[in-house]
């Protein structure tokens, strides 16, 4: 946090050019750890937005207004529907139409739930259709599968009013939930329902709760790890390199994929992939398990590395993320892991989203020695 | 094991007789605008030269670089209309979003969005809209465009939307070509579109192609079978490739790739191959090409294949050369070049004039060329030494080098040195190398069904044991199997466990019949 003071007042409002946008989907996708939807098919949106002269606005959350009113938006669902049911920026602005029409008023920003994915571009489509600006933060720093697994929950915040739009004229407002996983559990019955994909506005959050319990500036920093590859696969260099130098990341594994199972089950997509280790991992095996996202992985059947630290699978070649989605039998690629959020450390952090909370019952060991901050 | 290997590039049409591993004897000639007469004439040659060698060929295989270079080159490509059966979603992306707008204002005959399509579990997402489809139909056929891509959500789950809307096309507009976008693609709605629609574009130029070497090899007095070679280094039955030229996108660079391992007998290089259209720059490893990991692009358009991993660019013997040397391509005179380069009596410069007039070719007539002004000489050479060198470079993955082998017949156009390789290797027969590879090609076995009640491990292990049966039965030898794709997806809608897993295996040709 030592560099924000430093920051000028004319530095809190950027406006994103189309090559920030194109970084951005890079970036985003490799802090998805696998979900969050390949962020493609939304950049082709904002690249169709852009050319229509639409533009977004980033801002610098410590410009928020203490009581200002920003939507927290993301695509829920299993990542693979996203590969057959097509981003649409009408649709993922639905739900924030939905949303202020509930509370009665307008918001001042947007926000994506997570920065990981394709979710990471999702409030650029809604702030280039509404002209409202994108706060550079996000509630997860890279991307979760449910609702409880946020910055926000950890730190106790209110849960409720929710909103969820379908394709079809279905609209679902839940305007209160017991707990987070209460508002996951009904919600993602209804999403489950209507596809397997859904657009949602969660919980709105004021200026002062972001500027507290967000994750700040993840939207930059995705944008800057995606011009570090872009830089790196110009230049010919090792696009791995500079992913975990720029991420401060370890290099865990790499091979090539000869086995997934896959299966989209209670609106998540479920599964793992089999990792024959090639040059250094000769000889060794990494099965990574996940749901929408990386969780565990365990070599030669030790885990050596889990949730929250991040689990990303890159294309060894070109450095490009890989989803759970897409991941495929042949693929050559690197396991990356890289720091979490400190927030996710804590003992309520780990209980939310530390390996247990995927099923796995281990407890958690980071492969860094102390939390990056 | 004997075989004929040939390749119908868009400059030349190269064919060896290959006899295990040896080449028994190889020609060059031009490609004919019947593309029929071109191979003939290669076939008798083989016949002539092999004398009493030819007895024993068994089959023909054919690979050819047409249907991308009609992609690259932007040209020899049909119009063909996309019905997408999505609505209400994926409004935004429409068919076509995602290609280069030069090549979707040649192809694009109509883009039609219609209600209907699968959820993942199996589920309408709304009921399909037909009379939409008639309305399509009605207008394509009113637009006079022939061919014809479906796509639909989810139709790698379920093709049962695809299925009817096929009905209805054929029914309303008899002369359509239908593709399918279920028979080519897995799940990715846009890059599986995007397969169907090009392999439409290609549709009409894919019946005239195999009509042509279906009666070539038939009129040659040859009793051998027809197969065409696919992307992946395999072959397929001239029928069935017909009405899929997709498969055969990459099949010329696949080829010659292999042919080139087979001829320097070195495993671990970069190659570059240049034929008269373009140059293709791919890496070996341990003798194949090494497959693209992700998203493969062709011409710019993005698609789901398992491809070699290459690089093509618009640089060949044929490739026009401006008068002044400022413009390089992408235009090739491509087969017309045995008449319209310089040093064949015609008016276009080529990079083969440039070539022959720096002294690095001895083609066609050379005084024809001595004219030249030498700084165009060195101009153009500069330039085309510097694409290539440029592709090699983009294609390399680490920093470590490594022997750069040339080939095809416009491999005299490759620098000596290039920076990143350890030596550019030149060898007997490189020119007609993608012909070796041709002939070399694989034998591939496939399955894919639906299996109810079963274990997973236990569906693709069966799965696995059918592929190989099918691949011994077509002639690998099985000792040499490898699996190169699994695919498996739960299908959650039918009752029971139920699993559809596909599984390719591919395994060299037996050289003694079984």
């Amino acid at each position: 946090m030592a560099g924000l003071a430093l920051r000028t007042p004319n530095q809190t409002h950027r406006v994103l050019t189309a090559d920030d946008v194109e970084a951005l989907a890079i970036g985003a996708w490799i802090l998805g750890t696998g979900g969050g939807g390949d962020p493609y098919h939304k950049l082709l949106n904002m690249r169709q937005l852009y050319a229509r002269g639409h533009t977004v606005t980033l801002i610098d959350p410590m410009s928020l207004e203490s009581d200002a009113s920003v939507a927290v938006v993301s695509n829920m669902g299993a990542p693979i529907v996203g590969q057959e049911r097509l981003s649409d920026p009408e649709f993922s602005a639905r739900p924030v139409r939905m949303m202020e029409q509930y509370l009665g008023r307008k918001f001042d920003a947007v926000m994506a739930l997570e920065i990981g994915g394709g979710n990471g571009l999702q409030p650029l489509l809604i702030a280039a259709l509404t002209g409202l600006p994108v706060v550079d933060a996000d509630t997860m720093g890279r991307a979760y599968p449910e609702a409880q697994m946020t910055s926000v929950a950890v730190g106790d915040l209110r849960c409720f009013p929710f909103a969820m739009a379908d394709i079809r004229d279905n609209e679902v407002i839940i305007p209160r939930a017991e707990s987070w996983t209460w508002m996951e559990r009904i919600s993602r019955k209804a999403c489950t329902e209507i596809g397997s994909v859904a657009a949602t506005c969660k919980a709105p959050r004021t200026g002062a709760e972001v500027k507290k319990h967000g994750i700040l500036y993840t939207t930059s920093k995705a944008i800057r790890l995606g011009e570090t590859v872009l830089a790196a696969r110009r230049a010919h260099a090792d696009p791995i390199e500079a992913v975990l130098e720029a991420a401060h990341g370890k290099l865990m594994f790499t091979g090539k994929v000869i086995d997934v199972e896959r299966r989209a089950t209670e609106g998540f997509l479920r599964g793992n992939a089999v990792i024959e280790g090639l040059g250094n991992d000769s000889g060794s095996k990494l099965v990574v398990h996940f749901q929408n996202e990386f969780a565990v992985a365990y070599k030669d059947g030790e885990p050596v590395v889990m949730t929250p630290d991040l689990i990303c699978l890159l294309d060894s070649v070109s450095g490009e993320g890989i989803g759970t989605d897409i991941i495929r039998f042949g693929q050559r690629v690197s396991v990356l892991a890289l720091p979490a959020p400190p927030v996710f450390l804590s003992p309520k952090g780990l209980e939310a989203v530390g390996p247990r909370a995927f099923g796995f019952d281990i407890e958690f060991s980071s492969v860094f020695d102390e939390a990056l901050s | 094991m004997k075989r004929i290997g040939i390749d119908v590039g868009g400059t030349n049409t190269d064919a060896v007789l290959i006899d295990g591993e040896a080449v028994v004897c190889a020609t060059k000639t031009f490609t004919t605008p019947d593309v029929t007469s071109g191979i003939k004439k290669a076939l008798a040659e083989i016949v002539t030269s092999a004398g009493s060698a030819i007895e024993g060929v068994d089959a023909v295989m054919i690979g050819t670089t047409h249907y991308t270079n009609a992609v690259v080159e932007r040209r020899n490509i049909g119009r063909a209309a996309a019905i997408r059966i999505s609505l209400p979603a994926s409004a935004s992306l429409i068919p076509f979003c995602d290609w280069p707008s030069e090549l979707s204002a040649k192809v694009n005959g109509g883009t039609y969005l219609v209600h209907g399509g699968h959820e993942y579990d199996g589920r309408p997402v709304v009921p399909m809209n037909e009379m939409e489809i008639v309305e399509a139909a009605r207008a394509i056929r009113r637009d006079g465009v022939n061919a014809v891509a479906i796509s639909a959500t989810f139709s790698p789950l379920t093709a049962e939307c695809e299925i009817r809307a096929a009905e209805i096309v054929k029914n309303e507009h008899p002369d359509a070509h239908v593709t399918l976008s279920s028979a080519l693609g897995r799940i990715g709605l846009l890059e599986r579109e995007n397969v169907a629609l090009m392999n439409a574009s290609l549709i009409g130029l894919a019946d005239e192609i195999t009509r042509a070497f279906s009666s070539a090899v038939s009129e040659s007095g040859l009793n051998a079978s027809l197969f065409i070679t696919q992307n992946d280094g395999t072959v397929a039955r001239a029928e069935l490739a017909r009405d899929y030229p997709v498969f055969s996108f990459a099949s010329g660079p696949t080829n010659s790739m292999r042919g080139a391992a087979l001829l320097t007998g070195i495993k671990h290089a970069m190659v570059c191959d240049v034929g008269g259209t373009t140059a293709d720059v791919g890496c070996l490893i341990n003798g194949f090409p090494r497959e693209a990991n992700n998203v493969v692009e062709v011409g710019g358009v993005r698609t789901l294949f398992r491809m070699p991993d290459l690089l093509s660019i618009a640089i060949g013997g044929g490739t026009i050369v401006s008068e002044d040397a400022s413009k390089i391509g992408p235009q090739s005179v491509g087969y017309r070049l045995g008449h319209e380069a310089l040093v064949f009596g015609g008016k276009t410069l080529t990079c083969t004039d440039i070539a022959v007039a720096a002294g690095l070719a001895d083609v066609g007539d050379k005084a024809l060329v001595q004219n030249l002004d030498k700084a165009v000489i060195d101009a153009a050479l500069e330039t085309v030494h510097l694409r290539l060198a440029e592709a090699v470079d983009r294609m390399k993955t680490d920093a470590t080098p490594v022997p750069l082998l040339a080939v095809g017949g416009g491999a005299m156009l490759i620098p000596e040195s290039m920076a990143g390789i350890s030596e550019v290797v030149h060898v007997e027969h490189e020119s007609v190398a993608n012909a070796v590879g041709a002939a070399i090609a694989q034998i591939s076995g496939e399955t894919d069904r639906i299996y109810r009640d079963m274990d997973r491990e236990d569906a693709i292990e069966s799965a696995r044991e059918n592929a190989i049966d099918n691949a011994v039965k077509a002639g690998a030898d099985s000792e040499t199997i490898q699996v190169i794709e699994v695919e498996d997806l739960p299908l959650s809608y039918l009752p029971g466990r139920a699993i559809r897993a596909r599984v390719r295996v591919v395994g060299e040709a037996r050289s003694t019949p079984q």
